[in-house]
């Protein structure tokens, strides 16, 4: 995913410890202040955040282009549709 | 005696198939209504309300096990009036006793994330064609979306469970890991590079890996059904067999007939298809209906 590497978000929240789907309703909400083809930062904590939310934003039409692992939690940017 | 007068009370066409069943209270009896698959319009809750208001002399309806709604306390006398109100809205009575009963299904892939095959589509088509059909004793059929089997097609005396099978592509694969997370049953593992490693014998063909996966790399070859044989609840429950995997969906009917054939040939009265399996052998069943259906 080189080519991702360096793209800055546009904007970004913090999800560890939010339930699903609270989690995916808040990544929602923020993907919907954006414009299309901004990009969001979320990050996630694993565990049943990271099988569900990232699947959701895909069944939106959303774009996941970059997952990494930190200390056991995951940050995902989404390219809004 | 008392059978001549009950003629000229009721007309024994509408009772073919049963659906109205005799209940402790003399002359009252509960109205079983045929709701496939548990999917039900408005406009038919509301005639159903407003007959029960009228007919049920206990007051109240009762939602079966089996997804239908069942009108409680309806006197003889009113049956037919009952039947007649409730086909204004096309509401249909259902069955009971030795026959094939209403199918139920699980709510539907039009909205649930998880469906893979079109269950409620599939359970009007099955009812319209199998319903009332006479069996050795009843005869059950459910249908689940996806291997979550919320219908509960391990219980059933034929049971349609959706399934579709992965492939991946490295091509696609930037090596996300999420499909690793998504599957719930070890057969994904990342390696070093984050791309998936697959192991299908641990695979339940439910597509979760499909689903997660952002950059499409993981694709599905084939859906279809997987079918179950045998089970029952009730007093002496049984788990069904399985018999095969990805049964194409228009081989569905075929195979509910080829299955009731081969239980009416095999069967005996008052015995479950499962018992009749147990009591013959599940590879006489296999290779007498499911071989012909299984895929090279």
């Amino acid at each position: 995913m080189g080519e991702d590497e360096k793209v800055i978000p546009d904007d970004k929240i913090d999800l560890r410890g939010v339930l699903c789907p609270i989690n995916f309703v808040k990544t929602k909400l923020k993907l919907e202040m954006l414009d299309t083809g901004q990009i969001l930062e979320i990050i996630l904590d694993d565990g049943e955040p990271i099988r569900s939310v990232p699947r959701s934003v895909k069944e939106e039409g959303h774009k996941i282009i970059k997952v990494e692992n930190i200390d056991g939690a995951y940050r995902l940017l989404i390219r809004k549709a | 005696m008392a059978e001549k007068t009950v003629k000229q009370r009721v007309d024994f066409n509408e009772l073919k198939s049963g659906g109205f069943i005799k209940q402790t209270q003399k002359d009252l009896f509960t109205v079983r209504l045929k709701v496939p698959g548990g999917r039900i319009t408005p406009e038919k809750m509301l005639k159903i309300a407003e007959v029960a208001k009228k007919y049920s002399r206990m007051g109240y309806c009762h939602l079966s096990f089996r997804q239908s709604v069942e009108i409680v306390g309806v006197h003889i006398d009113d049956f037919d009036t009952v039947v007649k109100e409730l086909a204004t809205v096309g509401q249909k009575v259902a069955s009971c006793g030795p026959r094939v009963r209403v199918p139920t299904a699980c709510g539907g892939c039009e909205y649930n994330p998880n469906g893979i095959m079109d269950t409620q589509t599939k359970a009007v088509e099955v009812d319209e064609k199998f319903f009332g059909t006479p069996c050795h004793h009843k005869f059950k059929m459910g249908f689940s979306g996806c291997p979550i089997d919320c219908t509960r097609t391990r219980e059933m005396d034929l049971g349609f469970q959706g399934v579709v099978y992965p492939v991946w592509g490295k091509d696609l694969c930037n090596g996300c890991t999420l499909c690793a997370k998504a599957c719930l049953e070890g057969a994904i593992v990342s390696d070093k590079e984050g791309r998936p490693v697959f192991d299908e014998s641990k695979c339940v063909y439910c597509g979760d890996c499909i689903r997660a996966c952002p950059t499409d790399a993981w694709k599905d070859k084939k859906k279809g059904w997987l079918v179950r044989v045998g089970g029952k609840h009730g007093r002496h429950p049984r788990e069904a067999n399985e018999v095969l995997n990805f049964l194409p969906d228009n081989k569905v009917n075929d195979f509910i007939a080829a299955t009731l054939k081969w239980y009416k040939e095999n069967g005996k009265t008052k015995e479950r298809v499962g018992t009749s399996i147990d009591r013959v052998g599940l590879d006489k069943f296999k290779k007498e209906v499911a071989s012909a259906f299984a895929q090279s």
